[in-house]
């Protein structure tokens, strides 16, 4: 695996609020922000950290589905609305289902390893409380295979997707040991949520989390192996980062201590057309990560802060073993010891993550960026982390494990 | 006849109304699910009403509730639809499901259109007059073998379908406000019934998943037997009250002592506003005419005449009655005086309020206690409680308690129900109460 071509940095990174069911200022009767508003909080408040605007080369927006949510495509062409600088400059959106903001990344990446931009504005937006939770499932449900997939399944088809797996990966654990393990990874996100101010979950008070995440699934009312507490819920929100060279940082005015440096990418895209090789795994994911820690040339055990796509509970102990932080079928015994807590052994969703923080769709590969850009430059506010190490991993995840993107980053 | 073979043509008379809309809704709901079931067959579900403006508004609220329903059922729908390749995502399988709903439906203002239904529901107004016109007008028009369901809460049914020229073809089919949500249907089978229309009022019933109290044909029934005697004590106690305390203090304190001390759902004035002033006047008439009881209230006879008659509008928010309303909530107390609303923000409510004394400790709500699976231990505890408190508020409670449970047992001893059980559970069940009034919480 060759290593970056040059250094290639993020700094500046922001997000706004996620705005959905659990913030007490969200009411389905209450008319929103659309995604002009998000678009320019996030962008802004990005622009903001950095000396000159204009030293922007171009921009680059993940979006999943705003064509369906919000009725509108083109949103590469509506990044001009964040800075007047940014008329004229190239830009475009990105799309590969929830990791459609990782793809934003990497594309932003690759135009700085190109030699063609010195500092890309990267976005991420989605705006999806427009519709009803059922028909939110629809739209996200092209995330699947449609002509495949979609008829016969579920009503809310990913939950229905991601409870086969835990389905599975309960037979080969256990199913207490499952439900607890993914008992323990709602309170685990939904109590570092209540440290990020930006989480959907920041004001929950529930008294017994755990509780909650033990509640028996109702394959009646919902799925046969998740209950509500599983899922991520539906969520509107922005994040925002800048992606640099050594050049791009100090045109923008940064240090080198404002940023990180990516050392490591690994992209992956499987066939949406097949059914996943093995229930139990994320196997795209897992490839992803190993990419991008081949490229960094880094062990697992050189990292020490973590994001990861837990669209599900499910979906987060996977992806701890994905990662390699355990083996198969040990994912749930690593959460149960407390070790992907903040004060565990291997800090994971810092923020909150996707169940605790929220997941609009498009913007969570960035959001997870900027959340390990916090914890390593030591701008994490009260969920900042001690961290004797200096590298942190990510991987955003699209639909059903389909397309994986993972970064390396280091302080 | 079957019930799928008369479910294939049904009509609602008075179909716009608050009782006949909820109705129409089932019933659109119940038709659209059989005709996806049974493909081969025709279903017509015919609405009557008096005006077309009315009738629109009713296939819009049927569309919207439609969807509703749709939504709660997707589970149910993909089933239904698993054949339909053209239809994928949730949104097309609803919007299908309400085109299905409404395919059936054919909305008129004359009975005529109910020339070929073999199930009459009928919800008018309740008022002798009316009731009579349409039923003498429906026995030239129907088909000989045509079943009427009254959905009438105090006309006694031998007396309106001898004198329509259709005994034996109608029963009492008393759904509960709102007939979309209450489980409860009153069944009143009248002295001369066909069996065949017994077993199919039972069959609707299951259909609709409703659950029956039978009630003998005396009217009230049971529901109004209770109720309309229920509020008559109520409006005694203002007037008793009213003299040393004034009439709006008056009513303030008995509605605080039905709400928050018998932990009813809503205190008994805002249940007649609930069921419309004028309503309970007509209902207290046939009552009195029937059964010859000293039935009547000046208040209620003198409050109307001022144009104050509660009810709701179209959307389902109370109209001013005894009480105005702020977002579903009593706010104000009409002054039959001044002919305007008293604010309860306001000294005099207060003073009425620490004069009924406090409630028994700890504080229990019927909001919290509806989902409380130790609900009865509790209200044991309380009504404990409530006959140890020495005060005004404690010993209103009690003479309330026990008139309403005095009112339960006379419907037993009358005949119009044949158990104490089926007093209890009409008003669990149609009324929302925790508890039947014929319980032993107080001597």
């Amino acid at each position: 695996m060759k290593p970056m071509a040059k250094p290639v940095f993020l700094a500046a990174g922001a997000y706004t609020v996620s705005l959905g069911p659990g913030r007490r200022e969200f009411s389905p009767r209450i008319p929103r922000p659309g995604l002009d508003h998000y678009l320019k909080e996030a962008g802004r408040a990005a622009l903001a950290q950095i000396s000159d605007p204009g030293a922007i080369d171009e921009g680059v927006v993940g979006n999943f589905m705003a064509a369906r949510f919000n009725r509108q495509g083109h949103l590469g062409a509506m990044m001009a609305i964040i800075h007047p600088t940014l008329e004229y400059k190239p830009a475009l959106r990105v799309e590969g289902a929830c990791a459609s903001g990782g793809l934003a990344l990497a594309t932003g990446i690759k135009s700085v390893l190109s030699g063609l931009a010195d500092a890309v504005l990267v976005l991420g937006v989605e705006v999806q409380n427009t519709v009803k939770a059922l028909y939110c499932a629809d739209y996200l449900a092209g995330a699947g295979y449609y002509e495949g997939e979609r008829k016969a399944g579920a009503a809310f088809f990913f939950p229905g997707r991601f409870s086969e797996r835990a389905g599975a990966y309960a037979a080969k654990v256990g199913a207490a040991q499952a439900r607890a393990a993914m008992a323990h990874w709602y309170r685990n996100a939904v109590e570092h949520a209540r440290l990020n101010p930006e989480a959907q979950e920041f004001q929950n008070t529930a008294a017994d989390l755990l509780a909650q995440g033990l509640t028996e699934p109702n394959p009646k009312a919902f799925t046969e192996h998740l209950n509500l507490f599983d899922c991520s819920k539906v969520s509107d929100g922005a994040a925002a980062i800048v992606i640099a060279s050594a050049e791009g940082l100090s045109r923008l005015g940064l240090a080198r201590q404002d940023a990180v440096e990516v050392t490591g990418l690994g992209q992956c895209a499987a066939n949406l057309t097949t059914p996943p090789p093995d229930l139990t795994e994320l196997t795209t994911c897992g490839l992803a990560a190993a990419r991008a820690r081949a490229m960094a040339g880094i062990g697992i055990q050189d990292a020490g802060i973590f994001e990861v796509h837990d669209c599900f509970t499910i979906s987060g102990l996977l992806s701890v073993e994905a990662l390699g932080l355990a083996k198969a079928g040990g994912g749930a015994d690593l959460v149960l010891a407390g070790e992907t807590r903040r004060t565990g052994r291997f800090p994971v969703n810092t923020g909150g993550g996707l169940i605790g923080y929220g997941h609009p769709t498009g913007a969570t590969g960035v959001r997870m960026a900027v959340d390990l850009w916090r914890q390593l430059t030591g701008r994490a506010g009260d969920f900042q982390v001690a961290l004797a190490k200096e590298h942190g991993i990510m991987v955003s995840m699209g639909g059903n494990d389909k397309t994986a993107v993972a970064l390396v980053v280091r302080r | 006849m079957d019930l799928d073979t008369r479910m294939e043509q049904v009509a609602v008379v008075g179909a716009a109304g608050k009782m006949g809309s909820g109705i129409a809704l089932l019933l659109a709901l119940e038709l659209a699910y059989r005709a996806l079931g049974h493909k081969q067959r025709t279903y017509v579900l015919s609405l009557i009403d008096r005006n077309d403006a009315a009738l629109q508004g009713l296939v819009r609220y049927i569309r919207d509730q439609a969807a509703k329903d749709g939504e709660k059922q997707i589970n149910r729908l993909r089933l239904l639809f698993q054949d339909r390749a053209d239809l994928v995502d949730n949104q097309e399988m609803v919007q299908e499901f309400v085109f299905e709903v409404l395919l059936r439906i054919r909305t008129g203002t004359t009975l005529t259109l109910a020339k070929e239904s073999l199930l009459v529901f009928e919800a008018a107004f309740e008022q002798e007059e009316v009731k009579f016109s349409i039923y003498n007008e429906l026995a030239s028009i129907c088909r000989p073998e045509a079943y009427f369901l009254t959905n009438t809460s105090s006309i006694p049914l031998h007396v309106l379908s001898e004198a329509c020229g259709i005994p034996g073809r109608m029963i009492g089919f008393h759904f509960y406000n709102p007939p979309a949500v209450q489980k409860l249907v009153e069944l009143i089978q009248p002295r001369r019934c066909d069996p065949e229309l017994v077993q199919v009022a039972a069959g609707v019933a299951r259909a609709l998943r409703k659950k029956t109290v039978p009630a003998n044909d005396i009217a009230g029934f049971i529901g109004n037997g209770h109720f309309i005697r229920d509020g008559l004590y109520a409006i005694r106690e203002v007037e008793r009250l009213a003299g040393k305390h004034g009439f709006l203090p008056a009513l303030h304190m008995v509605e605080q002592v039905s709400r928050d001390f018998l932990l009813r759902p809503m205190g008994i004035f805002q249940l007649i506003d609930y069921v419309g002033i004028d309503v309970f006047q007509s209902i207290l008439r046939v009552m009195k005419k029937y059964l010859g009881e000293d039935l009547h209230s000046d208040l209620i006879d003198r409050t109307l005449e001022l144009g104050v008659k509660g009810g709701q509008t179209s959307s389902g928010a109370p109209r001013p009655g005894f009480l105005d309303y702020a977002k579903g909530r009593p706010v104000a107390i009409f002054d039959p005086a001044s002919h305007v609303y008293a604010p309860l923000e306001a000294p005099w409510a207060r003073s009425a309020e620490s004069w009924l004394g406090p409630r028994p400790d700890p504080g229990l709500s019927w909001k919290t206690l509806q989902r409380d699976p130790h609900c009865d231990g509790k209200l044991k505890a309380w009504f404990q409680a409530l006959q140890a408190l020495d005060t005004p508020g404690a010993a209103m409670a009690r003479d309330h308690f026990r008139a309403s449970r005095e009112i339960g047992l006379n419907l037993v001893k009358q005949g119009v129900c044949n158990t104490a059980e089926d007093v209890n559970e009409v008003l669990k069940l149609g009324f929302f109460h925790l508890y039947g009034p014929i319980t032993e919480y107080l001597d």
